[in-house]
């Protein structure tokens, strides 16, 4: 007997399973490691930014700012490594600390100020995008040895797919992120907060650390996601990203976490991830499609996926869980 | 209104006159009025007429949040109807054709994020995010990637016109306030929104159809955003697909939360919202003003926005209470930790 619990877990792996198939009939080539490489690295960016996210919601909150931060630490990077001699490593670090304690105010405010983590993280994203713009309002590129030797560093795999670096790092944050959050004390508090702040405190759980640490972490995945992006792109732009918390949060769910709060799996997202990147994928193999249609059509799959995973999941408990 | 109301919206009213003194310290002349060619003329009318769209989309948010939901599509709906609205007279048919289906549209819009929340269960912010993200394809496959633009001096009226020497975009968000005010206050409807919010399974005991509401309320939300991207695609004479209403949808929740209605739901104010939405359009038009390079703007706002949200804090005015009640009797020290609490 399955835990009922791991139904959306479930379904969101069999529905990936389901649509690559479908993908598969279509175009054959689909099903080759060069699509399944090109998938990881695409999403790499996303996919880490998601791990944060997916631990800031089973806490029952959200963060706005993530979009916004990766944006932020490509500028930085790139505007430090043109006015700076500092090495690469010494900038990550110290966009990665930065980040990081960024979270952490915001997880303070939140907190402290009793106030919605919505709206916290919506002024934290106003002042990551303003911070952007006020470092560069231009697109800087990234010139430097270091930088082009991580950008070429891959693994061939068989089938001459490459599995790149900042792929590898997507899929190492996957497995912190689920250390993290089903293995820690740290983990057990999070799922308790998400539970409800007066259970998590009758559980004797330090919700105000708790909710710090949350922020700061989902702060530590999006400067991470930054750097892997500034990888990706090779230049910062304070203006990229525009959007991607939504879409972070749009791969959470369909990896069958609940906004909610208190229920979900890490890697729900990594699939919910693969989801988002497939339906792209497919977009780009038709060809016919022009690019207003990508976002319908990503609406309309993310649409058919949770009305999916609806009726799995009711027709898993055929009684109670309809009410919302 | 009543005493009770004008208390209600107090923190708001204070909050925009400090920022009016605010921008009046460094720009002195943003409190001038001046009346030429039969209509008045000044920043403070400046941001009556900007902050309209927000403001607008505040009245449906307010609603909306009261329930505990969210309704993030707003923004694109301000964009599906400007493009609906300008392909219709693009198309040759007349003004009351043009609105009529902008309308439609917005109402079809929240009709639809609303059966996936209300029939279906689907989470508010999920459901709403669907159509933000396919709605700008609509848009954007209803202008064909272009920016549409007509000239209809009835439909750019509700834009830029002016009547009785105000603007006709504060006219509409004055009428659209004042009647959805007497609405939800005159009938039962705030109430039963309340309780559908408070308590969804608890209300739906006591033979409220939540169900009706929570559709209600997203088409209303629905028919603000279309009035939004009425006024919007009116005033510029076209209909731009990518970038009207562009990330309204957080500055309408902005405005509702700075209203001091909770995002969990429940009592809600609308008028707080309404000047919840000035006090976002000062701020911009103010940095705007002041001089300040445009790079600082998003920086700037951030930081009154964050001063705004301490200052409303329920917590940090049961520390000022407590830091108050320790003056007044000082002979009893307070224990450390607690005083450093209140300083923060």
């Amino acid at each position: 007997m399955i835990n009922p619990r791991r139904y959306p877990l479930l379904a969101t792996i069999a529905i990936f399973v389901i649509a690559y198939a479908i993908c598969y009939v279509q175009f054959p080539y689909m099903l080759s490691t060069r699509v399944a490489g090109n998938l990881l690295t695409d999403n790499a960016y996303l996919g880490i930014v998601a791990v944060g996210m997916t631990v800031v919601i089973l806490s029952g909150g959200i963060d706005l700012s993530v979009g916004a931060v990766i944006a932020f630490s490509g500028v930085f990077i790139a505007v430090m490594l043109r006015d700076t001699g500092l090495h690469p490593l010494v900038v990550f670090a110290l966009l990665l600390a930065l980040t990081t304690a960024f979270g952490a105010a915001m997880g303070a405010l939140i907190h402290r100020l009793g106030m919605p983590p919505f709206i916290v993280t919506l002024a934290g994203m106003f002042l990551a995008r303003g911070a952007a713009y006020m470092l560069t309002i231009d697109s800087v590129a990234i010139d430097h040895p270091f930088f082009d030797t991580l950008q070429g560093t891959y693994w061939l795999m068989p089938g001459k797919g490459r599995l790149t670096l900042i792929g590898i790092i997507m899929l190492l944050a996957f497995v912190v992120g689920h250390v993290v959050a089903h293995r820690t004390r740290f983990g057990a508090n999070v799922f308790a907060l998400g539970g409800g702040q007066q259970t998590a405190r009758l559980m004797g759980s330090r919700v105000g650390r708790t909710t710090v640490m949350i922020y700061a972490f989902s702060g530590l995945m999006a400067g991470l996601g930054g750097i892997v992006f500034a990888l990706y792109t090779g230049s910062g732009y304070p203006l990229a990203t525009v959007g991607t918390e939504l879409t972070a949060i749009a791969t959470v769910v369909i990896g069958g976490t609940l906004l909610s709060g208190g229920a979900g799996y890490v890697f729900g997202t990594l699939f919910g991830v693969l989801t988002m990147g497939l339906i792209q994928t497919y977009i780009v193999f038709d060809g016919t499609l022009s690019s207003w249609w990508t976002k319908i059509a990503i609406g309309v799959l993310l649409l058919v996926f949770i009305v999916l995973q609806k009726a799995l999941l009711r027709l898993g408990t055929p009684r109670g869980a309809a009410a919302a | 209104m009543m005493p009770a109301g004008v208390k209600r919206v107090l923190p708001q009213l204070i909050t925009l006159a400090v920022l009016v003194a605010l921008v009046s310290a460094v720009f002195p002349d943003f409190l001038q009025l001046h009346y030429s060619d039969g209509r008045l003329i000044g920043p403070v009318i400046d941001v009556l007429k900007r902050g309209a769209p927000v403001a607008l989309l505040a009245i449906g948010m307010t609603l909306v949040v009261a329930t505990g939901g969210i309704d993030l599509s707003v923004g694109t709906v301000m964009a599906i109807t400007g493009a609906v609205a300008a392909a219709a007279i693009v198309a040759g048919h007349g003004l009351l054709w043009a609105l009529g289906l902008a309308l439609a549209a917005g109402l079809c819009a929240g009709l639809f994020s609303g059966c996936l929340i209300a029939f279906l269960g689907i989470q508010p912010i999920v459901a709403t995010l669907i159509l933000m993200i396919s709605g700008r394809g609509i848009a954007q496959l209803i202008t064909e990637g272009r920016i549409l633009t007509f000239n209809l001096p009835g439909f750019s009226f509700l834009g830029s016109g002016h009547l009785l020497g105000i603007p006709v975009p504060v006219w509409l968000w004055l009428a659209a306030a004042t009647l959805s005010v007497v609405v939800v206050r005159r009938t039962a409807l705030g109430l039963l929104i309340e309780a559908v919010g408070v308590n969804r399974r608890a209300s739906a005991l006591t033979g409220i159809n939540a169900r009706v509401i929570l559709l209600a309320v997203y088409m209303i939300s629905g028919l603000c955003a279309a009035l939004a991207g009425i006024v919007t695609t009116a005033d510029i004479r076209g209909a731009d697909a990518n970038n009207a209403g562009l990330w309204l949808e957080l500055d309408a929740i902005l405005a509702t939360v700075i209203g001091g209605n909770s995002l969990l739901g429940g009592r809600f104010s609308i008028p707080a919202a309404v000047i919840g939405a000035l006090i976002i359009q000062t701020i911009n038009t103010g940095i705007l003003l002041a001089g300040f390079p445009t790079e600082y703007n998003l920086v700037i706002k951030a930081a009154l926005v964050v001063a705004i949200l301490v200052l409303q804090s329920p917590l940090l005015a049961g520390d000022l209470k407590r830091m108050a009640a320790r003056l007044t009797r000082q002979r009893y020290p307070a224990p450390a930790a607690k005083k450093e609490r209140a300083s923060s």
